[in-house]
């Protein structure tokens, strides 16, 4: 008894937010096509963190690699908002509650911050194919009222940050993939869209892309989705914005 | 960064083991240099990003086994630098980095080389381990994506990096290069230290 109480004091969090939580590997159908006329993407098994990261945990960070500090961050890594919602360099304050998601964070040091923990951020694909699960279906996408459901949520603006693991969890046991904030992928800068596969172009002085030009999404009535992915592809790797975050992720052969 | 020698005193204590660091203190806090990717060479030998740190750089990214863009890429560059003054050639070096380390092997890149007829004292092509391949992307503001057929999707942006890593000027045109970008690449004869020839 007393060594639960203890715990519970300690943590502040409990084992059904805390870690990560084991995703099984499969083939799906993503908005983003792996390539043109390949509409099935293959996922691995791998290990998303069930929560975003909070502002505790990245401060926890800062303080163990003081370089990822605001003040003292390479202005290559992270622009001039990095971590502005913060009381200081030191402190998140007020405007910054320990449990909820850390967010004004650029990709490097998101990205800084999962290898810190021997983890890495985890890819679109994985992202997309965790977040297509509701409470009790792994895939809920084609359901309209799951999507009805997350477009209301990213209608919904947010003045007080929310804690993490609060919200309703997925099949998979993640919380907040949905209705927190956006969250970082590692491959935020292979998303290259077109509404048209053709503006390639056949001018050779073209050289804007290589390969088989940029692709053309599908499923195109998946807005929140669609939105996520135009938003992340609008980004560069030293962006912070006041509602993107992060998680991170490992392989599925890694505890 | 005013407490910069602060943090590189607080790096050494704590021997950090995170990739990212900060290379030294006299650097541009947006020098492309504060980003510090170990790379493999043509010749099979291990270099940095900031390898030829002093001089002008190009710096961008391709995959060997590309068809079309990549050779064009090679070869439009090559033309560029050709065409320079010989005040600005002699200073200038090349730096391009595979996107592709799966396949992009020193043996690869060797024959690469060898094919394209490129001077190895001035041009490096390099590998980097997928991780920083990624991050080197993001900060050159290059998107790219591989494709299932094994081939890479990519847009071609070729930076100007200054004595110091920060980048110059940018095209993604090196056929064409736009007026801003040629008069930013002659003007780096002027900005470096050695003296033009007569």
């Amino acid at each position: 008894m007393l060594a639960a109480g203890l715990l519970a004091l300690s943590a502040g969090s409990s084992a059904a937010t805390d870690g990560y939580a084991a995703i099984d590997g499969g083939t799906f159908r993503s908005v983003l096509p792996a390539g043109p006329g390949i509409e099935q993407v293959d996922v691995a098994p791998f290990r998303l963190a069930k929560t975003p990261v909070t502002n505790a945990q990245f401060l926890a960070f800062v303080q163990k690699h003081p370089q990822w500090r605001r003040d003292r961050v390479a202005g290559l890594f992270a622009d001039q908002s990095y971590l502005q919602s913060w009381a200081n360099p030191v402190v998140p304050g007020a405007g910054a509650p320990a449990d909820a998601p850390v967010v004004q964070v650029s990709w490097f040091a998101a990205s800084a911050y999962c290898e810190s923990v021997e983890a890495r951020l985890p890819t679109w694909y994985e992202w997309e194919y965790a977040a297509a699960a509701d409470e009790t279906r792994t895939d809920a996408r084609s359901d309209p009222a799951f999507r009805a459901r997350m477009l209301s949520w990213y209608a919904r603006t947010a003045d007080t940050p929310a804690a993490v693991g609060k919200g309703p969890v997925n099949a998979y046991g993640v919380f907040d993939l949905h209705a927190l904030v956006w969250e970082w992928v590692s491959d935020f800068n292979a998303l290259m869209v077109s509404t048209d596969s053709r503006d390639q172009g056949e001018d050779p002085d073209l050289l804007k892309f290589c390969g088989a030009g940029a692709i053309t999404m599908q499923d195109k009535e998946n807005y929140a989705v669609l939105m996520r992915i135009a938003m992340l592809s609008s980004l560069q790797g030293a962006y912070t914005t006041a509602n993107l975050g992060f998680r991170c992720a490992r392989d599925g052969d890694e505890p | 960064m005013r407490s910069i020698r602060r943090l590189l005193r607080a790096m050494a204590a704590s021997c950090l083991a995170v990739t990212f660091s900060v290379t030294a203190q006299d650097l541009p806090d947006d020098s492309v240099y504060q980003l510090q990717v170990p790379l493999r060479t043509q010749a099979d030998t291990a270099s940095t990003l900031d390898r030829w740190r002093g001089h002008p750089v190009l710096v961008s990214m391709f995959y060997a086994s590309c068809g079309y863009v990549c050779p064009l890429l090679i070869r439009s560059t090559q033309k560029l630098d050709r065409d320079l003054d010989a005040a600005v050639r002699r200073n200038l070096r090349v730096i391009l980095v595979s996107f592709d380390p799966d396949h992009d092997t020193p043996e690869v890149l060797a024959a690469l080389s060898a094919k394209h007829g490129i001077d190895d004292t001035r041009w490096m092509l390099a590998r980097a381990e997928a991780g920083d391949v990624r991050k080197l992307a993001a900060v050159l503001g290059i998107q790219y994506r591989k494709l299932p057929d094994g081939g890479f999707n990519h847009a071609t942006i070729i930076s100007l990096l200054g004595p110091d890593g920060r980048v110059l000027a940018t095209t993604s045109n090196p056929s064409h290069p736009e007026a801003e970008f040629v008069a930013a690449l002659r003007a780096t004869a002027v900005a470096s230290k050695t003296p033009a020839a007569p």
